[in-house]
């Protein structure tokens, strides 16, 4: 497994870190305690194409929101996460 | 039929032509009393505890491929039960005993050996962590022995012990864990179940539940046409949110990949299991001479059974800082498997929130020991509606209730534990 970071380029697995699925959002502070089970607990566990968060630690050290396929390991985008990368590169 | 000296010597001097099919290769009923999804180690082992210990006889299980064709034939087959929090210490050592008299109980020679496994310690601060785990496991009746630097030097004098950064000062052992043949358990508990009347289905994927006007499980669909049951089991670790997602239902389970790799064989090195307490590494030596070992997860969700080079990298070089000789030792074969990466790091079994269908998940990484005693407590669960006193903290809502057997420490991190 490769990803082809947009600040980088193409670089091996062992520079990345791995957060998880990016779909979890962190509730508002009063959505209630069902929420902040859900959010913390709860997955999908995709089996298919996930967005997840990595970090380029070995790199540029930016968040990046990759596209990838759990039952190939298939990578089809990568992005900047939401925040200060993104927003250098205006994404 | 029943094996013995008698029934291998009758085969031997018949040229082994006429040995029998240890298992029955059943086509599925209408209706069984309990469905287990999941021909592994733990369905089949909760279906013979269904019908020797509870009487539950008319039961099928499940399985897409054929059994033992997941995480049963894939672990490095280590037994163990050195567990240091309420919930895992007990549960583990009544799998233990388990394992203890499985061959008689089956009928079966699964090769439990009792080989020992010893965790290494590399400094005063992990001393400590493993004494305080020995003592617990004393405690509460477990054999555990506090090794001093000589003493692991006189069992394993082959290991580096001039590594400057990462020294061997002892080692945490158990004489009662080892290693079992996982194969054997999976034929065993087959051979067993099968000739109690429990019907193994192969090749019968389950494609849904049926449910009827309340919601409550009545039956599974699968490959091979509608299946009625009375309770429906999932023992299903690594496709656990796949299986109970066709019921509505979200676990806080992650599937993630671990690999595990084994050697050319060489000659009898290793006495027993070990384990490098300065990374992520786990040996054993088969019967048949090739060195038996792995270390962590990849550290990404993933359903594809194979795994990446850094993982392995890191596995190896585990290996090689403590036995330097091993390098010019050639990898056989490598392969990886899917584990039910729960959030606290320990298993789930509990009744699902759906009404007739029960949980076996989230085993993460360490099923195989759990085998037989996963096997008793599921069995239980399904046959009285009750937990099991050794599993009644395995339950699903602890997330919620904030009652976590967090073994590593990691939270809610699942590829960290």
């Amino acid at each position: 497994m490769r990803i082809t970071c947009p600040f980088c380029g193409e670089r091996e697995l062992g520079e990345f870190t791995y957060l998880g699925d990016a779909k979890p959002a962190r509730p508002a502070v009063d959505a209630g305690e069902d929420a902040v089970f859900d959010y913390v607990y709860l997955r999908d566990n995709v089996a298919g194409a996930m967005s997840e968060h990595w970090y380029h630690g070995g790199g540029c050290r930016a968040w990046l929101k990759v596209t990838r396929n759990t039952l190939t390991h298939e990578i089809s985008v990568v992005e900047p996460a939401a925040g200060v990368g993104a927003a250098k590169v205006g994404a | 039929m029943k094996y013995s000296i008698f029934s291998l010597a009758r085969a031997a001097l018949s040229g082994h032509k006429n040995w029998q099919r240890t298992w029955r290769d059943a086509t599925p009923k209408d209706r069984y009393d309990v469905v287990v999804i999941g021909g592994g180690g733990h369905g089949l082992a909760t279906a013979w505890f269904l019908a020797s210990e509870f009487g539950i006889k008319n039961v099928a299980v499940l399985e897409k491929g054929w059994i033992g064709s997941g995480n049963a034939g894939r672990n490095t087959t280590i037994i163990r039960s050195n567990y240091g929090l309420p919930g895992n210490t007990g549960f583990y050592e009544l799998s233990m005993k388990l394992w203890e008299r499985m061959e008689q109980d089956l009928n079966y020679n699964t090769m439990v050996s009792q080989r020992g496994v010893i965790n290494l310690y590399h400094s005063d601060a992990q001393r400590d962590a493993y004494a305080r785990r020995g003592n617990t496991m004393r405690i509460n009746g477990i054999d555990a022995e506090l090794l001093d630097l000589a003493a692991v030097k006189k069992m394993m004098p082959f290991l580096n012990f001039d590594n400057a950064r990462f020294p061997v000062q002892g080692g945490l052992l158990q004489r009662r864990g080892g290693t079992a043949r996982h194969d054997a358990v999976v034929w065993g508990y087959a051979h067993a179940a099968s000739a109690l009347g429990v019907d193994i289905i192969q090749n019968c994927e389950v494609t849904g539940f049926s449910r009827d006007a309340n919601g409550k499980v009545t039956g599974v669909e699968t490959t091979r046409g509608k299946i009625g049951a009375g309770k429906v089991g999932m023992a299903v670790a690594g496709s656990s949110s796949r299986v109970a997602a066709m019921a509505g239902l979200r676990l806080p389970i992650e599937s993630h990949v671990l690999q595990a790799f084994v050697s050319e064989a060489i000659k009898p090195l290793l006495p027993g299991v070990m384990t490098f307490g300065a990374g992520h590494f786990y040996v054993s030596q088969s019967d048949k001479g090739g060195l038996v070992f792995g270390g962590d997860i990849d550290g990404y969700n993933s359903y594809a059974q194979r795994g990446n080079l850094p993982v392995m990298e890191d596995v190896c070089e585990g290996g090689m800082a403590l036995m330097p000789m091993i390098g010019r030792v050639r990898l056989l074969r490598q392969w990886g498997g899917i584990m039910d990466m729960s959030m606290d790091g320990s298993p789930i079994i509990d009744k699902s929130p759906v009404d007739g269908l029960y949980l076996n998940a989230g085993w993460c990484y360490g099923g195989f020991k759990a085998t037989p005693g996963s096997g008793l407590v599921f069995a239980h669960l399904l046959a009285r509606d009750t937990l099991h006193k050794e599993a009644e903290k395995f339950r699903l809502d602890r997330f919620r209730r904030g009652a976590m057997i967090d073994e590593k420490g990691q939270g809610a991190q699942p590829n960290l534990h």
